[in-house]
C-alpha cells in the first residue's frame, strides 16, 4: 500500500532517492542551492549505517566519492556551478576508471559566482564536455519533486549498470520547490547493483568487458585484488601506452553508452497526439512549456511538449521522431546560448524551423513568454 | 631469522623501475614492501593510493590493490576508501609537489580529521617529473628550473604542518638511513589515525644538477650530514641548526581517528 502524499522539497527528495537507491556514502561541500541535500544526508546516513563526510572542497568531495565507490559502497555528492567546475578533473577520473557514482548539480545562475540563489539551465554543455579528453557521460534532468526522487534512483541504477558517473542536472527551481510527493514502497522501483567478478581472483581484469560491453567491478577488500589508474590502462588496470590499447580504451568508454542509447535516452511526451508546434524542454522549464502548450490549444494551436528527461546522451531518435510531424519547434531554456537548441539543430539539420526562448536573468521562463514564441512573435 | 625482502609485493614484470639512477624512490619502495611483509599485510586488504609525480608512479610496482589518482588529490580518494571500509590498510604515496603543494589543503584536512591513513611523502625538493621546478619544500635560495636566480620563497616544514594539523604519528628520515625509514613506516602502518612519514630523497637529475649535487653519491653524502637525529638537533644552537634538518619521530599520540568518532556518531544518532 502506498503511503499518503506529503509535502516535500526537491533537494530533500533527491536525498530520499539516494537512500532508496541504497547509497551509503555522501561527501560534499556546502553550496547554495544544493546544501539541503548535504544537511539531509548528515542526518539520515548515520541512521542507515552510512557515512556523511563534509570535505575541504568539491575536489576532495568527488575524490572521496570515487574512493568510497571503489570500496564497494554506492556513493554520491551534490553541488552547484562553482563546485561542479571544481569537480571536473576528478569526474574525468570516474569516467576513465569506470567508477559508478552520482553527482547532483543543482544549477544556478552564472557565470562565476553569478546569481548564487537564482536558477539557470546553463551547465548543459559543461556537463557533457566540461572535462579534458573526449569522453561520454549520462545526465538526467528532473522537472518535479517526484522526478527528483525517481531520477536519483534512476541515476544510481544507470551508474551501477554501465559503470559510469551520472549527473543529476537539477536546477534551483525544482530543488527548492515543495510539492506533493509519494514515497514508493521498498522494492517498488527495481534497484541495479554493479556486476561483480566471478571465478578465479588471479584472472580478474577490472577493465575487460564481458559480452554485454561492461566489465565487472570488484571492491577493495574483496578477494579480487585490482589496480585502478587515471592513466591510460589495459584490461588488467595497469598503465599501457600503446596506441592500439589507447584507441580501444577510448572507444570502449564511448561505445558502452552508444550501445545502450535506447535504454538510457528517457523522454516524456505531453499533448503530442496531434501536433503543429513542438516544445522541447527539460528540467523546471518543462512546467512552463506544458502550461504554454495548454494555453496554445485554448487558442486553437496544436502544441505539445517533448520533455528530455535524459540530457546526455542526447535523445536524438526521440527528437527526430516528433520533429518530422511538426512545422515548428521551440526550445525554451534558462541560458543565453540555447545549449539544448543547438543540439536540436545538430540533430535535425538547418532545414528545420527551430526557435529559441532564452532567459538568463535568474528568473523563470513563464508560459506567456513561450506562448508568444508559439504564435510566432519572436525574432530568433 | 630471515630478513624480509618484500619481493612478494613487487610486480616484477614491471621492472626495471622507471626512476633515474641515483633516485631515492627505489629505497623507499623497498622499505615499504619489506614493512608490508614484516607486518604480514594481505594484498586484498591493502590499498595503495598514489598521486601524480615520480613517486606517484610507485603503484605500478606494487601487487596490492591500488588507485592512481589525480595530482594532489590522493588523500581525498583514500579518505573515501577508508571511510567505507575501516578494515582496509590504506597507504598514500605522494611527493612534495603532489602532497603538500597542489595537495596542501587535503594534507591539512586529512591530518585534522585524523583519518586512519598512512601517508608516505617522498620529499626531493622539486617537481622531478616535469623537469625540476620548485615546490613548497624547495629550500629558500636554491636553484631549480623556475628559480633561475634562487628561490625567493620559504620552504615548508611538512612534519611540523602535519603535527600542527592533528596527525597521530609524524616521522622524518632520509633514504640514506633506509632501515630506520623502514622502522618508521612500520610504526606508521600500525598506528591508528593519520600518520605521516616524510622521506628526504635525492633528485640528482634535477635538484642535484641545479645545486652542485649532480653526482648521486654527493647528494646522499649531504643527506647523511644534514639529517640530524632529533635529540642531537635540539641541543644545537639556532646558528648551528642552519642548513640542517631534524630526523626522527616528531609526534606520537593516540587521539581518536575519524572512523572511531563516526561510529560513535552512528550510535548516537540511533539512540535519539
Amino acid at each position: 500500500m502506498q503511503q499518503a502524499a506529503k509535502l516535500m522539497q526537491g533537494n530533500q527528495a533527491i536525498a530520499e532517492g539516494a537512500l532508496y537507491a541504497g547509497a551509503g556514502f555522501f561527501a560534499g561541500y556546502p553550496i547554495t542551492p544544493s546544501s539541503e541535500i548535504a544537511e539531509e544526508c548528515s542526518r539520515r546516513l548515520p541512521l542507515a549505517g552510512g557515512t556523511y563526510m563534509q570535505m575541504e572542497d568539491e575536489i576532495a568531495s568527488i575524490g572521496a566519492v570515487i574512493g568510497a565507490s571503489l570500496g564497494g559502497t554506492k556513493a554520491f555528492t551534490a553541488t552547484s556551478g562553482p563546485g561542479f567546475s571544481l569537480m571536473q578533473e576528478n569526474l574525468g577520473l570516474a569516467v576513465m576508471a569506470e567508477v559508478p557514482c552520482v553527482i547532483v548539480n543543482v544549477q544556478r545562475s552564472g557565470p562565476s559566482t553569478g546569481l548564487a540563489t537564482k536558477p539557470a539551465q546553463s551547465d548543459v554543455m559543461q556537463i557533457r564536455w566540461g572535462r579534458h579528453g573526449d569522453q561520454s557521460i549520462i545526465a538526467l534532468s528532473p522537472a518535479s519533486v517526484q522526478e527528483c526522487f525517481e531520477l536519483m534512483v534512476q541515476a544510481f541504477n544507470f551508474a551501477e549498470k554501465y559503470r559510469v558517473p551520472v549527473i543529476l542536472a537539477a536546477d534551483e527551481i525544482v530543488a527548492h520547490m515543495r510539492e506533493n510527493f509519494l514515497l514508493p514502497e521498498a522494492g517498488e522501483i527495481p534497484l541495479v547493483e554493479r556486476k561483480k567478478p566471478l571465478g578465479d581472483p588471479a584472472g580478474y581484469k577490472p577493465f575487460q568487458p564481458d559480452e554485454d560491453g561492461i566489465a565487472p567491478l570488484a571492491a577493495y577488500g574483496s578477494p579480487y585484488v585490482f589496480h585502478v589508474t587515471s592513466s591510460m590502462h589495459g584490461p588488467d588496470g595497469f598503465s599501457n601506452n600503446s596506441p592500439a590499447n589507447a584507441a580501444w580504451r577510448v572507444e570502449q568508454l564511448h561505445r558502452k553508452l552508444e550501445r545502450y542509447q535506447a535504454e538510457i535516452a528517457l523522454t516524456k511526451e505531453f499533448d503530442t497526439s496531434d501536433l503543429d508546434v513542438l516544445l522541447i524542454s527539460f528540467g523546471a522549464t518543462t512546467r512552463a512549456a506544458r502550461a504554454a502548450a495548454r494555453l496554445a490549444r485554448q487558442e486553437g494551436i496544436k502544441a505539445g511538449v517533448l520533455q528530455l528527461v535524459t540530457l546526455w546522451p542526447f535523445p536524438e531518435r526521440e527528437v527526430r521522431a516528433l520533429a518530422g510531424r511538426v512545422q515548428r519547434i521551440i526550445v525554451p531554456e534558462m541560458n543565453y546560448s540555447g545549449q539544448v537548441a543547438g543540439e536540436v539543430r545538430r540533430v535535425l539539420g538547418s532545414g528545420a524551423d527551430i526557435r529559441q526562448v532564452n532567459k538568463y536573468n535568474g528568473e523563470i521562463i513563464t508560459p506567456r513568454e513561450i506562448l508568444r514564441a508559439i504564435k510566432g512573435d519572436v525574432d530568433k | 631469522m630471515t630478513h624480509a625482502t618484500g619481493l612478494k609485493y613487487l610486480k616484477q614484470d614491471s621492472l626495471p623501475l622507471m626512476w633515474c639512477s641515483g633516485c631515492g624512490n627505489g629505497i623507499v619502495l623497498g622499505a615499504l614492501l619489506r614493512a608490508f611483509e614484516e607486518l604480514d599485510c594481505r594484498p586484498e586488504e591493502t590499498v595503495v593510493v598514489t598521486g601524480i609525480g615520480c613517486w606517484g608512479k610507485a603503484d605500478d610496482y606494487i601487487m596490492t590493490n591500488a588507485l592512481h589518482t589525480t595530482h594532489g588529490r590522493a588523500l581525498a580518494f583514500a579518505t573515501g576508501i577508508k571511510a567505507v571500509n575501516p578494515k582496509l590498510q590504506v597507504v598514500v604515496l605522494m611527493g612534495d609537489g603532489d602532497g603538500v603543494t597542489i595537495g596542501g589543503n587535503h594534507f591539512v584536512h586529512a591530518a585534522r580529521r585524523n583519518i586512519d591513513l598512512t601517508a608516505i611523502l617522498v620529499n626531493n625538493y622539486n617537481y622531478g617529473m616535469t623537469g625540476g621546478q620548485f615546490s613548497a619544500t624547495t629550500p629558500s635560495g636554491s636553484f631549480t628550473g623556475t628559480t633561475y636566480y634562487g628561490n625567493p620563497e620559504r620552504e615548508l616544514d611538512v612534519c611540523a604542518l602535519a603535527s600542527a594539523a592533528g596527525a597521530n604519528f609524524v616521522a622524518r628520515e632520509t633514504v640514506y638511513h633506509g632501515h630506520r625509514l623502514q622502522d618508521y613506516i612500520k610504526l606508521a602502518l600500525n598506528k591508528r589515525g593519520f600518520s605521516l612519514v616524510e622521506a628526504i630523497s635525492p633528485c640528482s637529475t634535477h635538484y642535484g644538477a641545479n645545486n652542485k649535487m649532480k653526482v648521486p653519491v654527493e647528494f646522499m653524502r649531504r643527506l647523511k650530514e644534514k639529517g640530524v637525529p632529533q635529540a642531537k638537533y635540539r641541543r644545537l644552537s639556532e646558528a648551528e641548526q642552519e642548513g640542517l634538518f631534524e630526523t626522527g619521530i616528531m609526534t606520537d599520540r593516540d587521539a581518536p581517528d575519524f572512523n572511531t568518532r563516526y561510529a560513535e556518531i552512528r550510535t548516537l544518532a540511533r539512540g535519539l
